[in-house]
């Protein structure tokens, strides 16, 4: 049964929640010089944690098991008032374990007061007598090491001794509770100074531990329910694992925690620093009280301490993070570079918390840019600018659509409409497209600004066209989608909506697509026929963004939805805080959307996932333009932001005179966008 | 120019598409989904925990909806005959929901509303229904849950656990979509393992997140394309873990049928030693 797949995680805090005191085995390691230990083959006591039933656990240990002999119960405990090498009394089970068993008993050579210890039971299963026998051995040896040791956080051995083929350590008991018990007794959060003085006395056992000569001692196994909290507040080390002695070979059964565990220790590996992983994932578990068990294995650096517990410092889960470096020679050195660092904490030394995260993160690297030109039009500019050719044409509600130098900013020409310009053009084999609150789409000649054709409407036009196969298409206010075509502006069909239209039309590759303010999205055909209908909460204002699978449309519901292109089915949706209004832009495996709740979002396409989000000082109306490295987009602030577009952090932020709901535009290594201030600006990237 | 004929003409006939190249394990009806599978009790085992759930459905005519199928693998885990028990109800729990929120709403209404929740929630919920179930009727025992929603050349993929799901495509490589939830698979993410230390490692069959552990279970979901010439592949660790990629790769591409390409893994899986129980589902999407 070596093959069967068995649990890890999880059922190991389970049972541990179970116990008291936890007898989960832990070691102590005299070990040899760490170059030896370096690229050791994995040791066989790493096996896997048995979840057989209880039952069958009992089945194996009575198997091994003298029967006439034993004093064990059924259960295969000691039974209370039993007395072991005719000195200790049993007085009650602390907790039990796979092959071992902790009791709390007294020590009856001492007659007239009550001297109380604990002492381990560990079973010794291997059936091979020459195999017990070096067991038993090495039990004797290293419970004369851990005899000789001697410091105020570590629990003293009184006495060991072996009898019905179990070996026994009898040590001092400690009347308090293990940080485990303290931590799920805890409302809210352990204070930050509280935690770090624990950690301090840690270092301070760690220390003493890894100096031993002639052989640094490695505890490899600290975690909460191995500290002990006693009745005077101290700090002891419990559970010093002689166990993995008794379990090397037994298959189905595990040593050492996950959770707390580097990821060295799983090759085998046991030195001090492994310990200092351990304590530093022993704090992060207190701070945050995130169960390590309960998540993925080393997962710490992608659960930060302050998603959970917003009041640790900045300085602290930094000091944190480096204890956690899964690579070893990032980690501290030792205990003592690690006590170090924690002591020089404002926290440390009693004075409270220092900033916690929230004040620091908003304050990065921020830099400011320089316009490379700016353009003035007559009055507010809301739609987005684009560039062709070197030519920026931008619409304005000054009633022009501007066509402007790209590289200088000079002005070529412009073409009065008759009324403000809120949609966004686009160029087609030499024409530039362009819709107006007069109700008339205008086709006009790029090079010279004259009017080719128009297409007048029965509402105002905020959609912007698109052009595709030959034609033009564009929603309008009159709740229709036109597809127009591209040389005569004849209208080849209209397709009725349940809302004015005032999301851009997409085109994909077998349909278009796009949403109206009556909240539906639609897929309309080539032929002008509806493919699906996806009906939102409220109105859709944003236009899709399309991949060759997906549509992602953000809606006035407060919903982005990931729709599966041809069926229209969402196959994820994400909730902002407020409605959305801007557009998704999809750039690799990312989507990315502003919302009216002021945050840039970054979602994984295929998931809908949150990957970062930024919070501008405004609301985002404005769609981002993108490239490899970073994102541009306007905000109601007045000012455009450069975020990294990976991490989401801020590269710069220009400020306008106006709010911006215009998106930019990328060309000519420059980014362009429009204010309401009526400037168009051009950006370095 | 198929789109121009239908902006101008009102040309609603759908154009069945031709398909020249076809690769060998792809038979020649392709509106349908092609399906094939074996599940086997290894070589070493004396029961098979494994068990594999296949739906598939079509509908045509003039109003068609997309071809659609439901493959669930699920590998149990826990002794007394729970490993098996907690894989079965696994694979019915995940059909029974995903049947009753996705498929059956799909059939009587053509319009998608927010009232319905999204495929990737359906799956999410669908794995963690199982999980309830398990958790409730089998305690002690687990199962791994790789679950593919097939909607035309679309595979939405729910999965805990170290089955896997694979796409081979036509030049004959694996890609794997789903990641292992294994300690060991973590370890070779880090750098601290080599995937060859990881397949002998003590803990290989450490899983971190499995079906019936209870609590709200964190499910994985990857939407895929399943394009012209590839096939999705799901299998348990009995198949992967002693067959290597470029072999079960030359398998499915070599054979003539999906069936006969399933029930050859598994031969190659027993003659690799069988240490495990081998399930295989192959699962071809219809190429229109």
């Amino acid at each position: 049964m070596s093959d069967s797949k068995e649990f890890g995680t999880q059922n190991l805090a389970g049972a541990n929640q179970a116990l008291k005191r936890s007898t989960e085995p832990s070691q102590i390691t005299p070990v040899a010089p760490a170059q030896e230990e370096i690229g050791a083959p994995p040791v066989p006591e790493l096996g896997t944690r048995n979840i057989a039933p209880p039952a069958a656990r009992e089945e194996q240990r009575r198997g091994h098991d003298p029967v006439h002999l034993s004093p064990h119960t059924a259960e295969g405990r000691l039974p209370d008032g039993h007395i072991l090498q005719g000195r200790y009394r049993v007085l009650g089970i602390l907790g039990v374990g796979g092959m071992s068993a902790v009791y709390k008993v007294q020590d009856m050579r001492f007659p007239k007061v009550t001297r109380l210890c604990v002492a381990k039971e560990m079973l010794n299963t291997a059936t091979d007598p020459q195999v017990r026998a070096m067991i038993e051995r090495n039990f004797e040896r290293e419970a004369n090491i851990l005899a000789t040791l001697s410091h105020p956080g570590i629990v003293q051995i009184y006495d060991y001794f072996s009898e019905n083929d179990r070996s026994y350590l009898v040590e001092e008991y400690v009347d308090g509770k293990d940080l485990e018990t303290v931590l799920g007794e805890t409302e809210g959060f352990l204070s930050e100074a509280q935690v770090i003085n624990w950690a301090l006395h840690v270092c301070d056992v760690l220390s003493y531990l890894h100096g031993h000569g002639p052989r640094p001692i490695i505890f490899r196994d600290i975690k909460p329910s191995n500290i002990m909290l006693d009745s005077r507040g101290r700090i002891r080390l419990i559970d010093f694992g002689i166990a993995r002695l008794f379990q090397s070979g037994q298959k189905g059964t595990m040593i050492g925690t996950e959770g707390y565990s580097p990821p060295e220790q799983y090759r085998g590996i046991a030195e001090p620093r492994v310990d200092v992983y351990a304590l530093g994932a022993t704090m992060h578990h207190l701070l945050s009280k995130q169960d390590p068990r309960l998540e993925p294995p080393f997962s710490f650096h992608e659960r930060p301490i302050h998603k959970t517990n917003p009041l640790v410092s900045a300085e602290l889960a930094e000091i944190i993070g480096r204890a956690l470096e899964y690579d070893i020679n990032k980690r501290y050195g030792s205990a003592e570079e690690l006590q170090r660092a924690l002591s020089s904490l404002g926290s440390a030394r009693g004075m409270g918390g220092t900033a916690p995260f929230g004040a620091t993160s908003s304050i990065g690297a921020s830099t400011s840019v320089l316009a490379v030109w700016r353009f003035a039009c007559e009055d507010e500019i809301r739609s987005s600018p684009l560039v062709d050719d070197s030519v920026l044409y931008i619409g304005s509600y000054d009633n022009n659509l501007y066509a402007i130098n790209a590289k200088d900013g000079k002005f070529l020409w412009k073409y009065a409409t008759e009324g403000g310009i809120g949609s966004s053009p686009c160029v087609h084999e030499g024409r530039v497209f362009v819709g107006s609150s007069d109700k008339v789409l205008y086709a006009i000649t790029a090079e010279s600004g004259r009017l080719a054709w128009t297409c007048p409407t029965q509402g105002a036009i905020w959609s912007s066209p698109t052009a595709a196969f030959g034609h033009i298409f564009f929603g309008s206010d009159d709740r229709h989608l036109y597809a127009a075509n591209f040389h005569s502006g004849r209208i080849a069909w209209s397709f009725e909506t349940e809302g004015k239209l005032r999301s851009s039309p997409a085109v994909g590759e077998e349909a278009i697509y796009m949403g109206c303010e009556g909240g539906v999205v639609y897929a309309v055909d080539t032929s002008g026929q509806a493919r699906w209908r996806f009906r939102a909460r409220r109105a859709v204002t944003s236009s899709p963004a399309l991949t060759g699978e997906m549509a992602y449309v953000g809606c006035q519901d407060w919903f982005i939805y990931g729709l599966d292109i041809r069926s229209g089915w969402p196959v994820w949706r994400y909730r902002a805080n407020g409605p959305f209004v801007a557009s998704a832009v999809t750039v690799g495996k990312f989507v990315y959307i502003g919302s009216t709740d002021n945050q840039m979002y970054a979602l994984d396409t295929d998931t809908g996932r949150l990957v970062w989000r930024y919070a501008a000082e405004g609301q985002i109306t404005s769609s981002a333009a993108v490239t490899d490295e970073a994102i541009y987009f306007g905000c109601v602030d007045g000012a455009i932001y450069s975020l990294d577009a990976q991490t989401g952090a801020l590269r710069w932020r220009f400020q306008t005179e106006g709010p911006v709901t215009s998106s930019p535009a990328i060309a000519e290594g420059l980014v362009y966008i429009g204010s309401s201030d009526r400037y168009v600006y051009a950006l370095p990237l | 120019m198929q789109f121009l004929r239908n902006l101008l003409g009102r040309d609603k006939v759908a154009q069945p598409t031709t398909d020249e190249e076809q690769p060998a394990a792809v038979a020649a009806d392709r509106s349908t989904l092609m399906v094939g599978w074996a599940t086997d009790v290894g070589e070493v085992r004396g029961h098979n925990e494994d068990s594999v759930f296949v739906v598939t459905s079509v509908l045509d005519g003039d109003e068609s909806l997309p071809s659609f199928g439901l493959f669930a693998l699920a590998d149990g885990m826990g002794g007394h005959q729970a490993g098996e028990v907690a894989s079965s109800l696994a694979a019915r729990a995940v059909t029974h929901y995903i049947t009753r929120e996705f498929y059956l709403p799909i059939l009587v209404r053509d319009e998608r509303d927010t009232s319905q929740p999204s495929l990737r929630e359906v799956l999410i919920d669908a794995v963690r229904a199982a999980n309830d179930i398990v958790a409730d009727r089998v305690p002690g025992g687990g199962t791994t849950l790789t679950c593919a929603l097939v909607f035309g050349p679309r595979a939405y993929i729910a999965h805990v656990g170290d089955s896997r799901a694979y796409v081979v495509n036509e030049a004959g490589e694996l890609e794997q979509i789903t990641h292992d939830h294994s300690l060991v698979d973590r370890l070779v993410e880090l750098g601290q393992l080599t995937r060859d230390e990881a397949a002998v490692h003590p803990q290989k069959n450490v899983l971190y997140r499995a079906v019936g552990q209870g609590g709200t279970l964190e499910v994985d979901t990857y939407v895929r394309t399943i394009s012209k010439g590839e096939m999705l592949l799901l299998c348990s660790d009995g198949l992967w873990g002693m067959v290597d990629e470029a072999e079960i790769a030359t398998i499915v591409t070599t054979s003539p049928t999906l069936q006969e390409a399933c029930e050859k893994l598994v031969v190659a899986a027993n003659k690799a030693g069988g240490r495990d129980n081998i399930t295989a589902i192959l699962v071809a999407p219809p190429m229109v």
